[in-house]
């Protein structure tokens, strides 16, 4: 999967028009160094829902932005406004310089979408619906184009089969190969691996990976804490329609990250002596295990004063291990406390 | 303008009719040969001449416009309901197209599918009563204008439509009986006087009515008030789908 995306990124620059009245111009920089821009981005349904809330974002030239958020927070909503589904309420969205609505053209040309949803035209060969989304896009007939995307998707033997016959997981990458068949730029995924087993998520993970080489800017919505962990370079929380956070993902873990410490002792205990009650410590397995969870961030971690005062309270211990809180748990953290 | 999309959405739909060919030709077909055979041998040896034309060769422009104006409707309205049914609009919705070229991919391909299917079933007529087309300009552009503004109606109806029920709904219970009041089998000329007021207010009346001039310049209102209607109601339906896309009426949230 190499080589798909020729152009040059230079080119994804255009000239960027003034927004319309009473939207907040984007700053330059933001625009230069951004491939999407979203600024004061409102999304209202006829119900009067409101979908999203003043929204704010910027996602990087070539980067694999993963958008998390729990069930009806808005991620599908915002990618179906940039990429032309969904009208806004309010607000401005720039891909590739080009503004969404007055030069549609061009800002569209540059996306190709994997929606949530498997819809594919059920009666249609492979080959068929893959090349009609190419002519869709404008794009001139590329037999080899398309021959190399199939077989990069492990679908070169089923080009003539009907979509009805295939499997969940094929009809996913024949849903791939159609937003990819246009050359795209940016490659929207929401919920790539939704429903799909733990093998081809993996195969899917690779895909992603080797797109991102190739030049391609991946946003990727999912439930899956741990594809975003795998996979994104960057990480945005979204939940009831707000943007909680944006942050590189390493960065997020350390900032956010608790550690945990887990001491086996050498014998049970039946309940914690006094003088170690001012730690947060929780007895577990029956009162085999000491767990200890401490901030990183902190000045003082207070392993060294527990472990001191353990030696006092002449509890002893065979083994201890510490383990990092992973992305889920921070995800968590943050959409119960947003 | 992004002619490739045009035509990748006109190939599309094209590509259906192929490959529902059963449905799309031959079926209308089959259908048409037997309102000859009802309404041309078995009614019609009874009527002696309409106008001085046979009942038979009468019937033929009405016959045909009942077959143009169900399967425009038919096929518009289903080109474009399916990718809404199926959830595959969405990628006409994300392509880089304009509103004007996917009603021209969709609408074309409907036209161009009536069109043939008009064709076919004015040469299969050919084979049961004698045939002379005075106008066959006029004739053809009657066709491709009737084709062309029922395909646009039936784009607004699949668009409007939320379930097959109301797909179904405009054509089987306005469309099909206004045809059949329309003068498809007869002159409105052999109504009573009131019923002829009526028939007047039904717009296929004056499809039909132009058409069959360009046959037989036999005529019930004047041609160039067929023409006028015919316009008219190809201008409504353009505003109707220019609304539709300016506000993304059941096609945008």
């Amino acid at each position: 999967m190499r080589s798909y995306f020729r152009a040059p990124l230079t080119s994804l620059s255009g000239p960027v028009q003034p927004p319309p009245p009473g939207v907040c111009p984007l700053s330059l920089a933001a625009i230069m160094s951004s491939i999407i821009s979203v600024a004061n981005l409102s999304k209202t349904y006829g119900s009067g829902f409101k979908a999203l809330k003043n929204v704010n974002l910027d996602i990087k030239r070539g980067e694999i932005f993963a958008l998390l958020g729990p069930n009806g927070a808005g991620k599908t909503t915002l990618i179906s406004i940039i990429c032309g589904i969904a009208n806004p309420s309010e607000g401005r969205v720039l891909v590739g310089g080009e503004d969404i609505q007055t030069s549609y053209r061009k800002a569209r040309s540059l996306i190709g979408l994997v929606p949530q949803e498997l819809h594919t035209d059920a009666f249609e060969s492979v080959w068929a619906t893959v090349s009609f989304s190419r002519g869709l896009f404008g794009k001139p007939k590329n037999p080899a184009h398309i021959e190399k995307v199939l077989k990069d998707l492990s679908l070169w033997d089923k080009k003539d089969n009907k979509i009805i016959t295939l499997s969940g997981g094929m009809k996913r990458r024949v849903m791939i190969a159609k937003a990819l068949s246009h050359e795209p730029q940016i490659l929207f995924l929401d919920e790539p691996t939704a429903g799909v087993d733990v093998e081809l998520r993996k195969g899917m993970w690779e895909v992603v990976r080797t797109l991102q080489q190739s030049g391609v800017t991946i946003i990727l919505t999912t439930h899956y804490i741990e594809e975003a962990e795998e996979m994104a370079d960057r990480i945005g929380v979204i939940n009831k329609g707000e943007i909680v956070l944006v942050e590189d993902k390493t960065t997020l873990m350390h900032k956010l990250g608790k550690k945990r410490l887990t001491l086996h002792l050498q014998g049970k205990i039946a309940a914690l002596p006094e003088n170690l009650h001012h730690y947060e410590l929780e007895l577990c397995d029956n009162g085999a295990t000491l767990v200890y969870d401490y901030d990183t961030k902190g000045e003082r971690t207070g392993i060294t004063s527990l472990l001191g005062d353990l030696r006092t309270a002449g509890i002893r211990f065979n083994d201890l291990d510490t383990t990092q809180s992973s992305l889920e748990d921070i995800f968590v953290d943050l959409v119960r406390t947003s | 303008m992004n002619h490739r999309a045009i035509r990748a959405i006109y190939l599309f739909e094209m590509a259906r009719t192929w490959r529902t060919l059963l449905q799309s030709i031959v079926s209308p077909v089959v259908s048409t040969s037997l309102y000859f055979v009802v309404f041309g041998a078995a009614i019609g040896s009874r009527i002696s001449q309409v106008e001085g034309v046979s009942y038979g060769t009468f019937i033929v422009p009405g016959l045909i416009m009942l077959s143009v104006l169900t399967q425009s409707i038919a096929n518009a309205s289903f080109g474009i309901y399916f990718p809404k049914f199926t959830g595959t609009i969405y990628e006409i919705l994300s392509a880089p197209i304009s509103y004007f070229e996917i009603v021209l991919g969709y609408v074309g391909a409907a036209a161009t599918k009536s069109i043939i299917l008009g064709l076919i079933i004015l040469a299969t007529a050919g084979l049961f009563v004698p045939l002379h087309i005075h106008h066959p300009i006029w004739m053809l552009a009657f066709l491709v204008l009737t084709a062309v503004t029922f395909s646009l109606f039936g784009f607004i109806i699949g668009i409007w439509a939320d379930g097959f029920e109301k797909l179904q709904m405009i054509p089987m219970l306005v469309v099909t009986p206004l045809t059949f009041l329309g003068g498809s089998f007869y002159s409105i000329d052999m109504l009573p006087p009131t019923w002829r007021t009526v028939a007047l207010l039904n717009p296929v009346v004056y499809l039909i009515s132009g058409f069959r001039w360009s046959f037989y310049e036999i005529v019930d209102v004047s041609v160039a008030v067929s023409i006028g209607m015919t316009i008219a109601f190809l201008v409504i339906c353009l505003v109707v789908i220019w609304w539709i896309f300016r506000t993304g009426y059941r096609l945008k949230n």
